[in-house]
């Protein structure tokens, strides 16, 4: 039996936005010009205030831990070595929060409020995902 | 105007609740449809009303229809995950109440367990969750759990109680698929699948086909001596994906079941079963402080010492639900036929003494969608 290819995405509009900029290594999110809101995940309209004026900001990329699981299972038998693997939401500084996975941190040492930056994984030519990992305490001196 | 008390459950029906054998998800729909009605005491040449949800099939109104063979006049597919069905009763009586149809029917079926690890799921996945590995639905629940625990102190002991409460429902049935008691140990010792949540904190996955027919108030009197009138009916949303939601320990549930009591002029200490749906024990807890059982926070506190259990203060969950007794991947039909059960009167060793009121509440997908339905045996509050 063939190894288990990744599960396609196939992001459209404002997703693949998003994810040619990931590709280009750089966190994006929206800022309203009607009422100054941070947007995510990227629209064209704001949630806010109904704008149609949203302008793209990079994120630093440094935020906290809302929450978080760790899977014992895999979604797809892709992921399978994987297992067990954190997902995060993180609450970035600008505002918003993103979803991705963390690394570099066992299951049992993530914590809510936990400060992570993003790191960019080129995990295929056409694909880059977003992950996060925690930010060491010399790192945040 | 209102739709308060204008329509009735005339008849309702449920079936292969654990495994099937050789049934499609429609046939499943099919059988539920013409048991509830023998129950009503009429047949599908009466029905010109037709209500449905599904995972299985993208137009499940016209699968079904054309499965029955008939030709309703006016149809429904809303789709709100699990709680599809009980915010149908609300689109029924309404379309009653304005003549679209006289005899509507809302059912579901499915084979979930039948088809364990070969179901593939109709709906789309965020591109934003679906490269992490989110595991849809659970791992969304793992999150909001995680959170809970941090935000308010809930412990994996206070979840594993409900489970723990919810199986001694169970075995009040004569159809409970595990019909031995469960221990806060048992649940803890299940296995992480994500954490915090452990195996037995999540539900069964069963088959199981039901539905429910509605008919005007008027008629119903005609029909039989027990009618189960839809007093209130209220329907909340504030997202779709996980990673959207607002606030992971707060849901539109308050919202839904607000407008539900305050169409039907009741309110929550009036209500003498609750039927809320529990696909995982963070989920219960959480609707149930949204729902206002107990203060935000406090779910935890509030399913300790079998407080939910047989004989607790509140008759939840009567019959075991989705963590004991079925759960085909849209419980919501199946929290209406035990509300109807105990209204009837029909509940036996599970039977609240006198229940003449009750509250059924939805959700749909990961806490995103919100239906509550207000039940009563008789038609004003």
């Amino acid at each position: 039996m063939s190894a288990p290819t990744r599960p396609p995405i196939t992001p459209r509009g404002e997703e693949k936005v998003f994810f040619d900029r990931l590709r280009e290594h750089k966190l994006v999110f929206q800022r309203c010009a009607g009422c100054s809101h941070a947007v995510f995940p990227l629209r064209t309209v704001c949630p806010h205030c109904f704008g149609e004026s949203l302008d793209l900001e990079r994120a630093a990329g440094t935020g906290t831990v809302y929450s978080f699981t760790a899977q014992a299972r895999a979604s797809h038998p892709f992921f399978a070595a994987d297992v067990p693997y954190t997902l995060v939401l993180v609450d970035l500084d600008e505002g918003v929060r993103v979803f991705a996975n963390l690394v570099d941190c066992p299951p049992d040492d993530v914590s809510v409020g936990m400060p992570v930056e993003a790191v960019f994984d080129d995990v295929e030519p056409e694909l880059t995902l977003l992950r996060f990992r925690p930010v060491s305490i010399e790192e945040q001196s | 105007m209102s739709i308060r008390g204008t329509s009735a459950i005339v008849g309702a029906a449920q079936l292969d609740t654990f495994k099937t054998d050789g049934k499609s998800p429609v046939g499943l729909m099919a059988v539920a449809v013409n048991r509830a009605l023998a129950d009503a005491g009429l047949t599908l040449a009466d029905v010109d009303g037709l209500f449905t949800a599904s995972s299985y099939y993208a137009f499940p109104t016209l699968t079904l229809a054309e499965y029955l063979g008939i030709h309703p006049r006016h149809m429904d597919s809303t789709a709100l995950g699990g709680c599809s069905f009980i915010a149908q009763l609300g689109h029924a009586a309404a379309a009653i109440q304005a003549g679209l149809c006289d005899v509507a029917v809302v059912a579901y079926g499915s084979t979930q367990r039948t088809d364990a690890g070969k179901l593939v799921s109709m709906a789309e996945s965020s591109p934003y969750e679906q490269p992490y590995g989110l595991i849809h639905p659970i791992g969304a629940f793992g999150m909001v759990a995680q959170r809970h625990m941090a935000q308010y102190g809930t412990t994996s002991e206070q979840l594993a109680q409900y489970a723990v409460s919810a199986r001694e429902w169970a075995l009040l049935t004569d159809t409970a698929p595990y019909p031995t008691p469960l221990t806060v140990d048992e649940v803890l010792n299940s296995g992480v699948i994500t954490s915090p949540l452990h195996k037995l904190d999540c539900c069964l996955v069963t088959d199981g086909g039901a539905a429910v027919v509605l008919v005007s108030a008027e008629r119903a009197r005609d029909l039989r001596d027990n009618p189960v009138y839809l007093l209130g009916s209220g329907e909340a949303v504030n997202h779709r994906n996980v990673s959207q939601m607002p606030d992971l320990t707060a849901t539109e549930a308050a919202r839904s079941s607000q407008r539900a009591l305050q169409m039907a002029g009741v309110t929550l200490d009036q209500i003498d079963t609750a039927h809320v749906y529990d696909a995982f024990t963070i989920s219960l807890l959480v609707l149930l402080e949204d729902l206002g059982f107990c203060a935000k926070g406090e779910g935890g506190a509030f399913v300790e010492n079998g407080n939910l259990a047989p004989g607790g203060s509140l008759a939840l969950n009567t019959n075991g639900a989705g963590l004991a007794q079925v759960h085909p991947g849209m419980l919501g039909m199946f929290l209406i036929i035990e509300a109807v059960q105990q209204l009837r009167g029909d509940a036996g060793r599970r039977q609240v003494p006198d229940a003449r009121l009750s509250l059924v509440h939805g959700m749909g997908l990961t806490l995103a969608a919100h239906a509550t339905a207000v039940l009563s045996t008789q038609p004003e509050p």
